[in-house]
């Protein structure tokens, strides 16, 4: 059964691909119900294990034996492996199933398809993963098709540049994660979940040179893993690719950019908690990145205006709580934020996929507005969404949120009070520039100048159908899943696959605490109400006194324009220096081309023998003869 | 002053006829024909040599050998001859000039 959940996409890609001559609807229906079993298998997979702990690797073949590196290819179920199994398989189909009705009008239906299922496979393959190589593998497969996929409009330029720009970002992630491996190979002999995780004790006060300084190894392992699940978790400073990635087709945010992909890091991060958990400064360094990426991307969002944007740095923002939750070491929250996530975050991106339809591909929310009477399932759906993200009560985004923040302040240290301020101001934001996009979109006045309001139109029920078990996931899932994955019996369930160096005290919760976060997500709801619809003129006065800030948020902190500044630029001048110079003008002139040159220039010269008249060769013939036969009479 | 003739003077008129046949060669800037005609002079000249040495040495073989080589030149001839005249139904010329398609 776990083969066949691993594999089904896999081969729904491939048999969509070959299939493809036949129509498109094949392809549509055989990788969309390959997933749809996948999922059902997944769930079977997750429920047997919480209820008769049905766990287990199961080998599919040997990979590499070579000396002491043996790896092998294999289905890990363990409990986290399971619970991510559900999110990737689950969101995968929901995806899949909306990309009928979202892409009716592509003419590249089919590869839209087979990327999404290869997709599936790639992530599916590193979560079950039992080792670095295996991880390593299903990370670069993501990569690769977040690279197709953020491509996939390839004669859109922009798409081209955004998908190069995530592949490199990402492959300077990919840097640090290799040389993660290559450590714990080096100093463990083996890259197995295992046999690593139960060396790491014995190892925590081992110190190496690592480029001249002693740094402790664990720490450094634990530093370069992190580095990888920057990159591909799009965290602070590797954050760049991930917005311009809204490039992509509408379905590919959600599934790739939203729900599965991006939480990789996160994934890693707890996967190698037992790492993780021997490097207080490795954990700090995550918290510390996780809270300024939190309130970074949200400070960002809430003045961008185009809405896959918006939701993009939401989707940084959330990652950035998922990582401060692990860095104070509450990585079973950190999982559960991603699990709840995955659903409301897909949900939005369907959902504002579902206004983009509706608005003909407009993405601009200064361009929308006022029609949420003419949408309304968009509209409830969008709702549900937005009050799941902005961790309204009783919504699965409020469960989540919370218990991160409650998490850090049962940490009781600096970095926990200092993650808790962060968390509830970022709550904050979250909701304002949450509403915002909500306000925005559906109330207020129609600001489309280029359709009339008649023109605009609900969705087809093939995308709606997903969004609604996306909204039951978004509504329920928080709720349905506390107590077994963060309850007080949360090890009863996470068992060995999550390491906890010193148990989670559980705390009695200050009374304020509980409440702050809820009654200041609240208060949003009329505060933006009031501030986008109603009298839009103090936010306007406001904006004119701090341009300067708002040109820095608008702009996103200029950080690619820094990146251009400090990266890119250089690059680019050394590159064509050693291009033109030294490629062409050294290399080349004096190698390939200057022989060439002599050659032709020899060959020129030698071409006026050939006359093509026959008493000229008769001649050449008859002087040879003659200076042959003179010389055999000479000797 | 009579002289007789001797080898020497047979050798000699060899000589001539062959450089004559080599020069019209290289020389020749007209006509195909004027090629066969040298070829042809050259064997007459290596047959003149035959004879003579053949005579000199009181050795008969020469002189048969000159025959196989007579017959082997109008055969030569022949065939020189049919290729230059399917060579003027194809390109409409024969002159010399213009039979440069082996140039490089």
């Amino acid at each position: 059964m776990p083969y066949l959940t691993i594999f089904l996409p896999l081969i729904g890609s491939i048999l969509g691909y070959s299939l493809k001559s036949l129509g498109d609807r094949y392809s549509e229906v055989i990788t969309t119900v390959f997933l749809f079993i996948s999922a059902v298998l997944s769930i079977v997979i997750f429920y047997n294990g919480i209820v008769s702990e049905d766990y287990g690797n199961y080998k599919i073949i040997e990979w590499i034996s070579s000396g002491s590196l043996k790896v092998n290819w294999s289905i890990n179920i363990d409990p986290l492996s399971s619970i991510m199994l559900v999110v990737v398989t689950s969101v995968s189909f929901l995806v899949h199933l909306y990309s009928i009705g979202y892409m009716s009008n592509d003419p590249h239906k089919p590869r839209f398809m087979v990327y999404l299922s290869l997709f599936t496979f790639a992530m599916l393959m590193l979560v079950v993963s039992d080792n670095f190589l295996q991880l390593f593998f299903g990370w670069e497969g993501v990569g690769l098709c977040s690279y197709l996929l953020i491509g996939f409009w390839y004669k859109k330029n922009s798409a081209n540049n955004a998908a190069i720009k995530a592949f490199l970002v990402n492959r300077v992630g990919d840097f640090g994660l290799a040389i993660g491996i290559f450590l714990v190979f080096n100093y463990f002999g083996t890259v197995n979940y295992d046999e690593v995780f139960a060396k790491i004790g014995e190892q925590s006060a081992q110190e190496i040179n690592f480029m001249g300084l002693n740094v402790n190894l664990i720490t450094l392992i634990s530093l370069a893993l992190f580095i990888g699940a920057m990159g591909k978790s799009a965290q602070f400073l590797f954050h760049t690719w991930l917005p311009d990635a809204m490039e992509g087709p509408t379905p590919v945010s959600a599934l790739i950019h939203a729900a599965t992909m991006v939480t990789a890091g996160v994934f890693l991060v707890v996967r190698c908690s037992p790492i993780f958990e021997y490097s207080q400064v490795a954990l700090n360094f995550i918290a510390v990145i996780g809270m300024i990426t939190a309130v970074f991307a949200a400070s960002i969002a809430l003045v961008q205006n185009d809405i896959k944007k918006i939701i993009a740095y939401s989707t940084c923002s959330q990652l950035g709580y998922m990582f401060f939750a692990a860095g104070v070491g509450a990585y079973h929250v950190a999982i559960f934020h991603l699990f709840t996530h995955a659903f409301f975050k897909a949900l939005l991106f369907l959902g504002a996929g579902s206004v983009i339809h509706a608005f003909k591909d407009e993405q601009d929310i200064r361009k929308m507005g006022g029609v949420w009477k003419k949408i309304p399932y968009t509209w409830g759906l969008m709702l549900i969404g937005t009050l799941a993200l902005t961790g309204f009560p009783l919504l699965s985004g409020f469960y989540s949120k919370d218990a991160i923040i409650e998490f850090a302040f049962f940490k009781n240290s600096k970095i926990g009070y200092y993650a808790m301020t962060v968390g509830i101001l970022t709550a904050f934001l979250t909701a304002i520039y949450s509403w915002r996009l909500f306000f925005k979109t559906f109330h207020g006045k129609y600001n489309n100048l280029d359709i009339p309001i008649e023109k605009t139109h609900e969705s087809p029920l093939i995308m709606l159908i997903p969004l609604i078990f996306l909204s039951i996931g978004a509504i329920f899932a928080g709720y349905a899943f506390k107590e077994l994955l963060i309850g007080h019996d949360y090890q009863d369930f996470w068992r060995n696959s999550i390491f906890f160096l010193k148990k989670i005290e559980h705390l009695h919760l200050p009374l304020w605490l509980l409440f702050s976060t809820p009654v200041l997500v609240i208060i949003a709801i009329p505060l933006s109400y009031y501030l986008y619809i109603k009298n839009s003129d103090i936010l306007s006065s406001v904006r004119k006194l701090n341009e300067p800030l708002y040109n820095f948020l608008l702009n996103k902190w200029y950080f690619d324009e820094l990146y251009e500044a400090i990266f890119v630029k250089p690059l680019k001048v050394i590159g064509l220096f050693l291009w033109k110079k030294g490629d062409q003008n050294t290399i080349d002139r004096y190698g390939p081309d200057g022989f060439s040159k002599i050659i032709k220039y020899f060959s020129n010269k030698a071409i006026k023998f050939q006359s093509g008249y026959i008493y000229d060769y008769a001649f050449v013939m008859l002087l040879g003869l003659s200076f042959l036969l003179t010389y055999l009479m000479i000797k | 002053m009579i002289t007789n003739i001797e080898l020497g003077h047979y050798l000699t008129l060899g000589g001539v006829i062959f450089l004559l046949g080599v020069v019209g060669i290289f020389l020749n800037r007209k006509n195909v024909i004027v090629i066969l005609m040298s070829v042809e002079l050259i064997l007459l000249s290596v047959n003149i040599n035959l004879v003579a040495f053949s005579t000199y040495s009181n050795e008969i073989v020469g002189q048969i050998f000159t025959f196989f080589i007579l017959t082997v030149a109008a055969a030569e001839a022949a065939i020189g001859l049919a290729i230059i005249v399917s060579y003027y139904r194809n390109k409409g010329s024969i002159r010399v000039q213009d039979i440069n398609e082996m140039k490089g």
